[in-house]
């Protein structure tokens, strides 16, 4: 893999993973549980997807064949997808899609801290705008997760719940495979063992304070997402996403 | 959802000097209302400091005061500060 190759697969991996779960969310658009939450959704929602905007827009430059970030959300199929495979798990109750925003909002917060310090003055602009976005994201998920642990005994078995059904996908974000290490060794992505250290000290001490339990460091994770292997959910995604692409592409009017 | 509260919003502009009511938000404990508020009165921009109150921490007028409390003001122009001539120097006030 040449290092332009490198950084795309490393950078598609965070636009896909900001549009699935951007997607994720949209899709309690209508349905929140009260009007100030479902604001307060779509808003991290759309940060998402803007996010991932611009990200594709510089894979696509990056690979410069005439692709565009709508060819690369729309017109990819699911094992083209790079995106971690938490992203892609079903909005369920409000605990699952607090849990989920949460798991994603630690990881996603402490790799962009180390993309602000990229040497590519691309990828530090577009990381220090959405980290300020991120920051505001995992403060909100945080406090979910303090309030329905620490809360009622049924918002308490929820969340626990929540918590042991997700964790068997949180592997991924902090298990490093070779473009990761080749991304932090080029002084662009995070230090994997830092990443995971980080990653397990925010979450096991938001967890505590929400008198919530783990799992072990060591359970059985799924990997794949960042293959492009996915769980069947992405294929239903993609399928309601990429629709109006796919039906009628290129179209200008709809 | 049945017992949230609903607390009282009060943004300051960029160029606002006072914070001012711009709306409610329900929300569990002051830090959701915070947060809800943010999200609700602060998208586009408008906002540089936010408040939440109780709304229940609010003592309103009510409607039959109104005679006692606002009417005696109707003729006393002299408490508008609109005679006197203010030097160019001292500017917007």
């Amino acid at each position: 893999m040449t290092d332009t190759q490198l950084l795309q697969s490393y950078l598609l991996r965070l636009a896909d993973s900001d549009m699935i779960l951007g997607q994720r969310l949209c899709e309690l658009c209508g349905k929140a549980p009260a009007l100030e939450e479902e604001m307060a959704l779509m808003n991290v929602a759309l940060d998402l997807v803007g996010q991932a905007r611009n990200w594709y827009e510089y894979v696509a430059e990056l690979e410069d064949q005439g692709r565009d970030a709508d060819m690369l959300a729309f017109r990819r199929d699911a094992h083209e997808y790079r995106n971690l495979l938490l992203t892609e798990q079903p909005n369920g109750d409000y605990a699952v899609t607090m849990a989920r925003q949460f798991f994603f909002d630690v990881w996603h917060y402490h790799t962009l801290q180390s993309l602000v310090n990229a040497p590519d003055e691309r990828i530090a602009g577009i990381a220090a705008k959405a980290l300020k976005e991120v920051t505001y994201h995992l403060r909100r998920s945080s406090e979910w997760i303090k309030r329905l642990g620490d809360g009622t005994e049924e918002s308490h078995r929820r969340m626990q719940d929540a918590v042991d059904l997700l964790w068997r996908f949180t592997g991924e974000l902090i298990q490093p495979d070779e473009v990761d290490q080749q991304i932090a060794k080029a002084g662009i992505g995070p230090d994997p063992e830092q990443l995971r250290d980080d990653w397990r000290g925010m979450v096991k001490a938001v967890l505590q304070e929400a008198t919530l339990t783990p799992q072990p460091d060591d359970a059985w994770m799924y990997l794949g997402g960042k293959r492009g292997e996915h769980t069947e959910h992405l294929g239903f995604i993609l399928a309601e996403m990429q629709f109006l692409q796919r039906a009628y592409p290129d179209a200008k009017v709809w | 959802m049945a017992e949230w509260s609903l607390y009282e919003v009060f943004v300051r502009s960029k160029h606002g000097l006072n914070h001012k009511h711009v709306g409610s938000v329900h929300a569990a404990d002051a830090a959701m209302a915070m947060e809800n508020a943010r999200d609700l009165y602060t998208r586009r921009n408008e906002g540089v400091s936010i408040w939440v109150v109780p709304s229940s921490a609010i003592t309103a007028s009510t409607g039959d005061e109104k005679e006692a409390l606002f009417d005696p003001s109707e003729d006393k122009v002299y408490r508008h500060a609109s005679f006197y001539q203010l030097p160019d120097e001292v500017g917007h006030m």
